[in-house]
C-alpha cells in the first residue's frame, strides 16, 4: 500500500522515473520497521510515561499533568536547559572555526599535511568512555598533568570548581569532535572546483580573499550539515560528562540529557524523566527543522551552477 | 507479462523484507526471561570477585552435587546490573535469585510483592550469621533476603610513617582530628585523602559524623519518612563539622577532582601525600596490589574516632553489611524450591566460607575468629571484630534510602563539601525529598 502512495508522491513531485523500473516502495520496509520499533514506539511510550508515576517496579500510575507541572517549574530543569543551551552555543563557537580552518588546511595535498591530519583524527578513534577516563587521570590535581609536567598552573580543581568544569567539558567535547567536523570540511573543500581558485588568482585575489569569497560560500551546505550534527550532538551530549562526574553530576555540568538520565535511572522517577525526554526530542526537532529551513538546505540548490 | 513478473518479484521482496523485520522483532522480544530447564533456578550475579571467588566455584560445586536442583548463573558488571535488574523485576522477567544490596531497593521489591517471604525456609540458617548483617534482609519482621558475600565496613586508614614524621598520634576523638590538621599541614602533607569527585566517599564522612554526634536515631527518623527528619540538630551539627574540616584544609587540595575509580585517593595515602583516609574495607585489595610493602608495614587501620559529648556509640560502624539474595515471587514453585535449597545449604557452606577467607574477605558468619586470624591476618581480624562488636551497623545511606532520595543526597552532599550550600540549606533541600 505504501508502494503506490510512494510512487504517486514521486510523480507529484515531478520525478520522471518510470513506474516499472523505479525501486519498489517495499524496500523501505526494513528501514521503516526499524524506525517504528526503535524511534516511534519508544517516543509514544515515553509520552505515555510522562503522564504517569512509575518507578520501573510497580505498574505505572496515571497522574495526568503532574509531572509536566513539576518539571517545568523546577529551577533545576530550567538551570539544566540554560546550561544545555550554553554548551550548544559555546561548543559551536569553539568547534566551527577550528574545524573549518583545519579542514581547509588538511585539504591540501602536501605530504606533511597528510601526516598531520592523520594524527589529528586520532581522537575520533577513541570511545567516549575511554576519553573521559583518560581526562580524569590527566586532570587529577595530585598525580595528573600538573604533577608530571611540573606546571603548578595546571593544578586546578578542574572537576570541583563549578565555573571551570563547564569549560573542561566543552574542551573535551571539542577535542573529541573537532576531528570529525574537520573531516567533513576537508571533504567539502576538496569538492570545490580548482577552476574557481584559478579564476580568482587571475583576478588578483590573495589566499585570505579566496578563503572568504570562494571556500566559505562553497562550504555553505557542509557548514549546515556540520552545525546540525554539532548542535543536535551537544543537545544530547551525555557520555563524557557522565563518566567524568562519577554519575552524580554537579550543578555545573547538569545538562538536560544528564538530568534526564539521573532522574530516570538513578532516582527511578521515570515519569519526570520522560517529560524531559519529550522536551529534548521536541527541541531537537525544532532546531533541526529551523536549520534546514533557514539555510535553504531542503531546496538542495547547487552551488556550482554555471560551471 | 512484464508487469506481472515485476509485481510478483515485488511481492516476494516484500515478503523477504517483512520476514527479516519479523525475525529482528522476534529476536528482541524473547531475549528476556530465564529460559532454563523447568526446575532449575536462574541467578544474576556481579562480575569480579563475586563471580571469580564466591559464586563461580560455589555453583560449580553445587550443580555437580545437585542434579535436580540446578542453579544457572549469568554475571553482569555492577552498574549495568543495577539498571537491568530493576526493569527485569518490574517486568516480571527477573531471575529466580535476585541479587541486591538490600535497603531501599529491597523495600521497593517487597512493597510491590516481587520477592518471596522466606522467613520459615531460612529459620535454621539464621543462627550462623552476624545478627546486624542478617537484619538488613528483614522487612516488617519477615525475611526477604539473605546475606551472600563479604561484610565491608568503612575503615579509618592512616599512613604510620607520615603521622610519625609529623608527630601526630592516631586520632581517637574528633578534637584530636582538628588538632592534627595544622601539624600535618605544617609537615607538608594533606591530613585526609578524599575522592570527592566520586561523591560517595564524601558520604562516608557524613554517615560516621551523624552517627557519632546524634546516634543511629537521627538517620532512622529519615528512613521512617518523618517530616523534617533532615533538620535534626545532630545532622546540622555534623554537617557544620564537615564544613569546618573543609575550611581548615583537612582534605587534600582539589579533593573535588580526585576520583576513587582510578584509586587516586588510595595512591595519595601510600605515596605519603596524605596522612589519613576514610574508605571501605574493600580498598585493602588495592593497597596490596599497588603497594604491597606499604600494606604490610606502613598502613594502619582502625575505626572512626568518637565525638566528645556525642550520642553515638563509638563501636557503631557504617558501610556495606553484605550483598543479599532474594527469591523472585514470579518464579515457578520448582524454581523457588531449588533456589531456597541453594540459599540455605549452598551459600556459606564450609567451602564457600573457606574460599572467601582465603581471598582476604570477611564473611558475616559467627564463630570463625580463628580461621580469619589465620588466613586474613590482622586486617581481617580488625574488620571481623568491628563487624561483630558493632552496636549498630548502618548500611550506606545511598543504598538504604529510596533511589530518588539517594540521588538527591549525593548531589547535596557534593555541594556541602564544596561550600556551595550551608548545613541549613542541606537539611532544607533534603527535607523536600522525604516521601518521594
Amino acid at each position: 500500500m505504501s508502494a503506490t502512495r510512494q510512487l504517486n508522491g514521486a510523480r507529484r513531485a515531478g520525478a520522471t522515473t518510470n513506474r516499472r523500473t523505479g525501486p519498489s516502495g517495499w524496500m523501505v520496509a526494513p528501514a521503516l520497521g526499524f524506525f517504528l520499533v526503535f524511534a516511534i514506539i519508544p517516543l509514544v511510550v515515553a509520552l505515555y510515561l510522562s503522564f504517569t508515576r512509575w518507578d520501573a517496579i510497580t505498574d505505572p500510575a496515571w497522574v495526568g499533568l503532574d509531572n509536566w507541572a513539576s518539571v517545568l517549574v523546577d529551577p533545576i530543569t530550567i538551570d539544566a536547559l540554560v546550561l544545555t543551551i550554553k554548551v550548544i552555543v559555546i561548543s559551536w563557537i569553539v568547534q566551527t572555526p577550528i574545524s573549518l580552518l583545519l579542514g581547509t588546511w588538511t585539504a591540501g595535498k602536501q605530504r606533511n599535511r597528510a601526516v598531520l591530519s592523520a594524527i589529528f583524527f586520532l581522537p575520533l578513534l577513541l570511545s567516549s568512555a575511554a576519553i573521559a577516563i583518560a581526562f580524569k587521570a590527566i586532570l587529577d590535581p595530585n598525580f595528573g598533568l600538573s604533577a608530571s609536567l611540573g606546571i603548578p598552573f595546571l593544578k586546578q580543581d578542574w572537576l570541583g570548581n563549578q565555573q571551570l568544569v563547564l569549560f573542561v567539558v566543552i574542551f573535551i567535547i571539542a577535542w573529541q569532535f573537532v576531528p570529525f567536523h574537520t573531516l567533513l570540511f576537508q571533504g567539502g573543500v576538496r569538492q570545490i572546483p580548482a577552476s574557481l581558485y584559478e579564476a580568482a588568482e587571475i583576478d588578483g585575489a590573495g589566499t585570505i580573499k579566496q578563503f572568504f569569497n570562494i571556500t566559505l560560500p562553497q562550504l555553505r551546505y557542509t557548514l549546515v550539515t556540520s552545525s546540525t550534527l554539532m548542535i543536535i550532538g551537544s543537545l544530547t551530549y551525555f557520555d563524557v560528562i557522565f563518566v567524568l562526574t562519577g554519575g552524580v553530576p554537579s550543578a555545573g555540568t547538569r545538562i538536560l540529557p544528564i538530568l534526564m538520565y539521573v532522574t530516570g535511572f538513578s532516582a527511578s522517577q521515570f515519569g519526570q524523566a520522560s517529560v524531559m525526554a519529550i522536551i529534548l526530542a521536541a527541541i531537537g526537532l525544532v532546531i533541526a527543522l529551523l536549520l534546514t529551513k533557514l539555510s535553504g538546505f531542503a531546496k538542495m540548490d547547487s552551488q556550482q551552477e554555471g560551471l | 507479462m512484464t508487469l506481472r513478473t515485476s509485481t510478483r518479484r515485488r511481492t516476494r521482496l516484500a515478503a523477504v523484507a517483512l520476514g527479516v523485520t519479523a525475525l529482528m522483532l522476534g529476536a528482541t522480544a524473547c531475549s528476556s526471561g530465564g529460559g532454563a530447564a523447568a526446575g532449575s533456578a536462574t541467578l544474576w550475579g556481579l562480575t569480579g570477585t563475586d563471580e571469580d571467588t564466591v559464586l563461580g566455584p560455589s555453583l560449580k560445586e553445587w550443580n555437580g552435587a545437585n542434579a535436580d536442583g540446578q542453579v544457572a548463573a549469568t554475571y553482569f558488571q555492577n552498574d549495568a546490573y543495577k539498571t537491568k535488574i530493576r526493569t527485569a523485576v518490574g517486568a516480571g522477567s527477573a531471575p529466580t535469585i535476585i541479587y541486591s544490596w538490600a535497603g531501599g531497593t529491597l523495600n521497593s521489591y517487597v512493597d510491590a510483592g516481587k520477592v518471596a517471604d522466606i522467613t520459615a525456609e531460612t529459620a535454621d540458617a539464621k543462627g550462623k550469621f552476624l545478627e546486624s548483617v542478617w537484619n538488613q534482609g528483614v522487612v516488617d519482621d519477615k525475611v526477604y533476603a539473605v546475606p551472600m558475600n563479604a561484610t565491608t565496613p568503612i575503615m579509618f586508614y592512616y599512613n604510620k610513617d607520615v603521622l610519625d614524621a609529623a608527630g601526630v598520634d592516631v586520632p581517637t576523638t574528633f578534637d584530636e582530628i582538628v588538632d592534627a590538621i595544622p601539624k600535618l599541614k605544617a609537615a607538608g602533607v594533606a591530613p585526609f585523602s578524599l575522592a570527592g569527585a566520586s561523591k560517595w566517599p564524601s558520604l562516608m564522612w557524613e554517615e560516621y559524623l551523624v552517627d557519632r554526634v546524634a546516634g543511629p536515631e537521627a538517620f532512622n527518623k529519615v528512613m521512617a519518612g518523618e517530616a523534617d527528619a533532615w533538620s535534626d540538630p545532630g545532622i546540622i551539627e555534623a554537617n557544620t563539622k564537615i564544613q569546618d574540616l573543609v575550611k581548615a584544609g583537612a582534605f587534600v587540595d582539589g579533593f573535588a577532582s580526585v576520583t576513587a575509580d582510578s584509586n587516586a585517593d588510595v595512591a595519595l595515602l601510600y605515596t605519603g601525600k596524605a596522612a589519613m583516609m576514610l574508605q571501605g574495607a574493600w580498598v585493602m585489595t588495592t593497597f596490596k596490589q599497588q603497594a604491597a610493602e606499604f600494606a604490610e608495614k606502613g598502613l594502619g587501620y582502625t575505626t572512626f574516632p568518637a565525638v566528645e559529648g556525642g550520642k553515638g556509640d563509638p563501636s557503631n560502624i557504617v558501610g556495606n553489611p553484605s550483598g543479599y539474595f532474594s527469591i523472585s515471587s514470579a518464579a515457578s514453585k520448582e524454581q523457588q524450591a531449588s533456589a531456597v535449597k541453594y540459599l540455605t545449604d549452598g551459600v556459606f557452606d564450609d567451602g564457600y566460607i573457606d574460599r572467601m577467607v582465603e581471598a582476604g574477605q570477611v564473611p558475616p558468619i559467627t564463630g570463625i575468629d580463628d580461621q580469619i586470624a589465620k588466613a586474613g591476618g590482622d586486617f581481617g581480624t580488625t574488620v571481623y571484630d568491628l563487624s561483630k562488636n558493632a552496636k549498630n551497623f548502618q548500611m550506606s545511606w545511598d543504598q538504604a534510602l529510596p533511589p530518588a532520595q539517594a540521588t538527591a543526597l549525593l548531589t547535596n552532599l557534593d555541594q556541602l563539601f564544596n561550600l556551595q550550600i550551608t548545613p541549613q540549606e542541606f537539611s532544607d533541600n533534603m527535607n523536600k525529598t522525604i516521601g518521594q
